[in-house]
């Protein structure tokens, strides 16, 4: 096939990412969006098999095959409340394969095998040389560590490991690994055959990853996993300018651009900035506040019967879902509970904060599974000035989100986070297991409120036996 | 090096084009956006193939290439599936 019918396939298959992401602005065009961008990559897949430089296709099947297989079962049996693992996986293999593509391209031109252009160099001559390997060495640094931190990410995710630990010298020390990585970059542009300080590139880019990610908690997964996001997106761009391919560096920066933006979307929920998600821990700021002076003898314990009397009667009733209500998969049980509210008259709708949950759209797409209607799940801004004329709020899994503290205490780490004024409703009924803290590890007065019911057990539990003495 | 400065603008102007066009996604679909992404950002899977396919001797660029078309097939077939699987629900009320 000749090269610029090649690069006219490429650019068609570039459209098609971009029809296909625009399809995502509207849940109605969505799914055929999704098909559009998924046409795109074969119509790239097929071009790209054509190639002359491809003389033996035995790698290329088992490879394929292989990816196939593993990544039609796990898209097949993931369970809805999984999606951040699996997208954190999935991350993970996307700066796995640049990481991959950019070695073997490195050591086959080193070999010879297929040189750019014939010269002493064969990367190319001069500021050429420099900019192809400086891709590659950027390919390799970007897509390691996205590599090994999105496996540390996919790890804290199933919560095999719950502790969050720093490597020695924080912040201080991932600035030092970046130096000496990037310095290893300019020794292999200084002396190509190097194969040392390549090899040291993707070694340090390891580390990074491992570096970066441990020490962040199970709370701030949202940011690092669009993060990451990004950073995928980002290593298939910089792959692209390896090999002179339009289609790589168009579709690698349309995810490396949405990665960014929901990165900042989540650090705007959270009222920090990306540094200080990345490096710093919650601010020490104020006096440690008590638990037992937040709460002594101020909580109300209460029963499923009490909740569903005072539902009987609810006109407007609000749930506010948080990553709890994914732990507990109590999505389903509170879709009956609305169904039977919505069948005596009551009007229900779903709060959803940016970042409850542990990714960007975790609370959405569980609730989707339950089949809520989207039009019902409404964002912060919106649902906010309706809490005074709700009923009942009914607070499941969520915490942090709905603090009055980050609204009224200036000493506390969390004031200036945006949160749902759910201490607004008339009666607040919280589902949880006990009264521990949230990630913030900070009391929750809502707890307390004179206006607030706690039920504790487990939500889906909970909320089913209250959906049971409603029908009765 | 003409050519690396229009990649190089090929480039910048995606990233804002990338920028434009994401903001517009409403947060109801940003997870199904992730892993749309996720699949998209397989397109490495075209680098990967030409890695794999060069027919040398060399076995680590064979494991390497063979091993990128893997992670990128993962990508690619996950991604899509997964995605689709999401927005299915999305659309059933």
């Amino acid at each position: 096939m000749p090269a610029q019918l090649v690069n006219i396939l490429y650019l068609i298959s570039a459209v098609l990412f971009v029809l296909g992401i625009k399809g995502l602005t509207k849940p109605k065009t969505a799914v055929r969006g999704n098909m559009l961008s998924a046409t795109g990559m074969l119509i790239a897949v097929l071009v790209t098999l054509t190639d002359q430089q491809i003389v033996s296709y035995e790698y290329i099947i088992a490879g394929m095959l292989i990816g196939a297989s593993i990544g039609a079962i796990a898209a097949l049996r993931v369970q809805m409340t999984a999606m951040p693992e699996m997208v954190a996986l999935f991350n993970g293999f996307g700066g796995g394969a640049s990481l991959g593509l950019a070695s073997a391209t490195y050591l086959s031109i080193l070999d010879g095998a297929n040189a750019v252009v014939e010269s002493a160099n064969p990367f190319g001559e001069g500021i050429l040389g420099i900019v192809s390997l400086t891709s590659i060495g950027l390919t390799v640094l970007i897509g390691g560590l996205t590599l090994t931190g999105s496996l540390v990410a996919f790890v804290k995710l199933r919560e095999w490991m719950k502790s969050s630990f720093s490597l020695p010298g924080g912040p201080l020390a991932n600035a030092v690994l970046l130096l000496a990585a990037l310095g290893a970059i300019v020794a292999v542009c200084l002396d190509p055959s190097n194969t040392t300080a390549f090899w040291a590139i993707a070694a340090i880019a390891l580390v990074i990853g491992l570096s970066l990610v441990l020490p962040i908690g199970g709370a701030d997964m949202p940011v690092v996993i669009s993060l990451l996001n990004s950073y995928s997106g980002i290593a298939a761009a910089f792959a692209g300018f390896i090999l002179g391919n339009t289609v790589l560096i168009v579709s690698g920066s349309l995810v490396g651009a949405s990665g960014i933006i929901l990165t900042r979307i989540m650090c705007v929920a959270m009222n920090r900035s990306l540094l200080n998600v990345l490096f710093g821990r919650m601010a020490e700021g104020g006096e440690a506040v008590d638990a037992d002076e937040v709460y002594g003898g101020k909580v109300k314990s209460t029963s499923s019967d009490e909740v569903a009397m005072l539902l009987e009667t609810a006109q407007r009733v609000v749930v506010v879902p948080g990553y709890g209500m994914a732990v507990a998969q109590a999505q389903h049980a509170v879709r009956e509970l609305a169904d039977v509210l919505e069948e005596r008259g009551a009007e229900v709708e779903y709060a959803i904060h940016p970042v409850a949950g542990r990714m960007p759209g975790h609370m959405n797409v569980l609730l989707a599974e339950a089949e809520v209607e989207y039009d019902k799940l409404v964002e912060m801004e919106t649902i906010n000035p309706t809490f005074e004329q709700t009923d009942v709020a009914i607070v499941i899994g969520a915490n942090d989100v709905t603090n009055p503290m980050a609204r009224e205490d200036k000493g506390s780490p969390i004031y200036g986070m945006p949160i749902l004024h759910v201490d607004k409703a008339k009666t607040v009924v919280i589902v949880k297991r006990s009264l521990s803290p949230g990630f913030a590890g900070l009391p929750n007065p809502l707890f307390a409120m004179d206006h607030s019911l706690m039920l504790f057990g487990d939500g889906k539990k909970a909320i089913h036996e209250v959906t049971q003495s409603l029908k009765e | 090096m003409d050519i690396m400065v229009l990649l190089l603008a090929l480039f910048v102007l995606s990233l804002f084009l990338g920028i434009e066009l994401i903001t517009k996604v409403p947060p109801t679909l940003h997870t199904p956006l992730m892993s749309g992404s996720n699949a998209i950002s397989g397109i490495t899977l075209v680098g990967a193939l030409v890695a794999a396919g060069t027919g040398g001797s060399d076995t680590l660029i064979n494991i390497l290439g063979c091993a990128a078309v893997a992670l990128a097939t993962i990508n690619v077939v996950g991604g899509f599936l997964v995605t689709n699987r999401m927005l299915a629900m999305f659309k059933k009320r």
